[in-house]
C-alpha cells in the first residue's frame, strides 16, 4: 500500500499535469486555434527592413557601424542561472536579440508573489519558472534553442551536473559555453558558480540587486584575472541610507520591477557588448537609485583568494601575460584602475558591539566612490581563540550512532 | 551579535579545524567526525544548563541533515521538524536551515521554509570559516531565530501546541 509520503508525491505531479494542460489550453485559445501568431524558424538572419523582419532592427547596428557582424550572435550559447526578476528580463532580452543557444537553470516555482516583476505571468503560477519561461520565450523566438533545468545547483548532486553543463551546453554539443550569467538571489548560489566557473576557468558575469531594492551591480569576471567573487567579501553599493533608519522587522527581502529592469537591461548590455566585441566591456558597474549613481570601477584577481582554483588560474594567467608580445601590456593597465581616493569612513557592519567590530574588522579593499563591501573580514590569526575540537579514536559511524542515542 | 546566554553558549562550542567540503573525498569525512564532536558537546552543554533544544543526524555522506528543534513557550512545548543541504561550497557558506511546516507563515522565511537570519550572521560566519560548524548554525542561526519567531506566531495564533490542538 502507498504511504501518506507517496501520496502526497503523487497528489502533487497531478497538480503539476493539470496546470500543465490548463496553460496549453490557454496557449491555444491565445492562438485562436491556430499557428497564427507563431512565426516559422527563420534559417538566416536578414538586414531586410520589412515589417515581417524580426532582425530587421538589429541587423541596423552593422549599418550604423556600431558592431561589426551582428549574425555572430546566433553562434553563442548563454546559460542564465536563476530565472527570477534579473534571469527572466536577461534571458527574454537575449531571445529577441537571436542569441543562439540558452540554458536555463532554476528551481523555483511561479508565485503570485512574483508579480510585482516583469516576465511572468498570474495564469503561470504553480509552473517551475524554467518550464513557463521556455514556453514563453519559444513563441517570441523560435530560432533560439533552449535547455532547462530545474535544479538546485548548490546541492552535490546538481553541482556535477550544472558542471558538466557549463563545459559542454556549447550551441555545438561538448564544447562549453560562452558566457554564464548569474542571477540568483543568494550568496551560497553565487559561490557555487564562482567555485564552477574558477574549476572550469570559465567567464561569467554576476549581477545582484540589493535586499533594499534600491541598488544592484554587475560585475565580469575572467578568472585568473579580474577578482571573483571569493576574492573579496560581497562588493555592495553604498546606498548612503542610514542603517538605523532602515527597517527589516517582518521582511527578508523587498523588489522592483524598476531595479531589476535596470539591472538585467546593464547585464545584458554588458554581455552583447563583450560577446559582439562593440563598445568598452565594464569590469563593476554598480547602480544607485537613491542618488541615480552609476560606480564603476575594476578589481584584479586577489593572490590570497581562499578559492585555490582562483590561485591557479591566475598562475595560468601570469604564465600567459609573460608569454604574450609587449603590445598587450595596455590590457593589464586597463585592469589597474582601481586606484582612486577613498575618502568613505563608512562602515556596513552595524548593530555589533565595539569589541567586536574591533577584532572582527579587516583590511577593506581600495574602492572608489560609492562601492564598499558587505563586511570586512580580518587578517587570519594562527592560534585562534577558542577550545578546539580534540582528536578522538571514534570512528565517524560511531559519532553518528552516539549522536543519534542522544 | 548576540544576548549574554548566546554567547556564552558559542564559547563553549569547540572550534573546527579541518577546512573541507563535500567535494573533498576524505577530508569530508575527517571534517564530519569534527562536526559531529562539536554537535555532541553541544547537545551536553544543552543538556545541563537544561536548554537542551535540538536534535539533528545526517545521511552517511553527511550531505543532508534532518532533525527536531523545539521551543519552549508558557510551559508548553512546540516541535518543529527541520532539515537542510550541505552546499558545495561549504564551509565558505552556511547552510540554509529549514522548516518547511512554517513555510508562508511568517514573512521572516523564503521559499520552502528556508530561515531568514539576521544581517550579522552572514559577517559573523564568514570571519569563522573553517572554525565555524553546524553547531554553531544551530547556537547563532536557527536557536536565535525560533526565539523571536515562535512566540510571534503563537500570539498571531498561525501555530497550535500539537496536544491542546488534539484535545479540542
Amino acid at each position: 500500500m502507498a504511504t501518506v509520503e507517496e501520496l502526497k508525491l503523487r497528489v502533487r505531479e497531478l497538480e503539476n499535469e493539470l496546470i500543465k494542460c490548463k496553460q496549453k489550453r490557454c496557449a491555444e485559445k491565445d492562438a485562436g486555434g491556430s499557428q497564427k501568431h507563431y512565426r516559422q524558424r527563420i534559417e538566416k538572419m536578414s538586414a531586410e527592413v520589412v515589417d515581417s523582419n524580426p532582425y530587421s532592427r538589429l541587423m541596423a547596428l552593422k549599418r550604423m557601424g556600431i558592431v561589426e557582424d551582428y549574425e555572430r550572435i546566433r553562434s553563442f550559447s548563454v546559460a542564465v542561472v536563476g530565472v527570477g526578476g534579473v534571469g527572466s528580463v536577461t534571458a527574454e532580452m537575449l531571445t529577441r536579440c537571436g542569441i543562439g543557444k540558452l540554458i536555463l537553470f532554476d528551481y523555483d516555482k511561479v508565485e503570485l508573489a512574483n508579480m510585482n516583476r516583469l516576465f511572468f505571468q498570474p495564469h503561470q503560477a504553480g509552473l517551475s519558472k524554467v518550464e513557463a519561461a521556455e514556453h514563453t520565450l519559444r513563441s517570441i523566438n523560435p530560432d533560439v534553442s533552449f535547455e532547462t533545468h530545474n535544479y538546485n545547483i548548490t546541492t552535490m548532486d546538481n553541482f556535477t551536473h550544472f558542471m558538466d553543463r557549463i563545459s559542454h551546453g556549447g550551441l555545438q554539443e561538448g564544447k562549453p559555453v560562452d558566457l554564464v550569467l548569474s542571477c540568483v538571489d543568494n550568496f551560497e548560489a553565487r559561490m557555487a558558480i564562482n567555485t564552477a566557473c574558477n574549476e572550469l576557468g570559465q567567464i561569467w558575469m554576476e549581477s545582484g540587486v540589493s535586499e533594499n531594492a534600491v541598488s544592484g551591480h554587475i560585475q565580469l569576471i575572467i578568472p585568473g584575472e579580474t577578482a571573483c567573487f571569493a576574492c573579496a567579501p560581497p562588493l555592495v553599493v553604498a546606498a548612503n541610507i542610514d542603517e538605523k533608519t532602515l527597517k527589516r522587522d517582518g521582511v527578508c527581502a523587498a523588489s522592483l520591477p524598476t531595479t531589476m529592469g535596470v539591472v538585467a537591461g546593464i547585464l545584458v548590455q554588458n554581455v552583447l557588448k563583450y560577446l559582439l566585441g562593440f563598445g568598452s566591456v565594464s569590469h563593476y558597474l554598480g547602480y544607485n537609485a537613491m542618488q541615480d549613481f552609476f560606480p564603476t570601477m575594476s578589481m584584479k584577481a586577489n593572490p590570497q583568494c581562499d578559492d585555490h582554483y582562483c590561485r591557479k588560474q591566475q598562475e595560468e594567467y601570469k604564465r600567459k601575460e609573460a608569454e604574450r608580445p609587449k603590445q598587450e601590456v595596455v590590457v593589464v593597465e586597463e585592469a589597474q584602475v582601481v586606484h582612486e581616493d577613498n575618502e568613505w569612513g563608512i562602515e556596513l557592519v552595524s548593530e555589533v558591539t565595539e569589541e567586536e567590530l574591533q577584532a572582527a574588522s579587516g583590511p577593506k579593499p581600495d574602492l572608489p566612490e560609492g562601492i564598499t563591501v558587505a563586511y570586512t573580514i580580518p587578517e587570519k590569526v594562527n592560534a585562534p581563540a577558542g577550545e578546539m575540537v580534540e582528536e578522538t579514536e571514534q570512528s565517524l559511524e560511531e559519532l553518528m550512532s552516539q549522536m543519534k542515542r542522544m | 551579535m548576540a544576548d549574554e546566554a548566546t554567547r556564552k553558549a558559542v564559547s563553549e562550542i569547540p572550534l573546527l579545524k579541518t577546512n573541507s567540503g563535500p567535494r573533498d573525498k576524505e577530508l569530508w569525512v575527517q571534517r564530519l567526525r569534527e562536526e559531529y564532536l562539536a554537535l555532541i558537546k553541544y547537545v551536553e552543554n544543552n543538556k545541563s544548563a537544561d536548554n537542551d533544544w535540538f536534535r539533528l543526524e545526517s545521511n552517511k555522506e553527511g550531505t543532508r541533515w534532518f532533525g527536531k528543534c523545539w521551543y519552549i513557550h508558557d510551559l508548553l512545548k512546540y516541535e518543529f521538524d527541520m532539515e537542510f543541504d550541505i552546499p558545495v561550497t561549504y564551509p565558505a557558506t552556511a547552510p540554509e536551515v529549514a522548516i518547511p511546516e512554517l513555510d508562508g507563515k511568517t514573512a521572516k522565511m523564503y521559499r520552502g521554509g528556508k530561515i531568514c537570519l539576521t544581517d550579522h550572521f552572514k559577517p559573523l560566519w564568514a570571519r569563522n570559516v573553517p572554525k565555524f560548524g553546524l553547531a554553531h548554525l544551530m547556537a547563532l542561526g536557527l536557536g536565535p531565530w525560533l526565539a523571536v519567531e515562535i512566540p510571534d506566531l503563537i500570539a498571531k495564533g498561525l501555530i497550535q501546541h500539537k496536544e491542546q490542538q488534539n484535545n479540542s
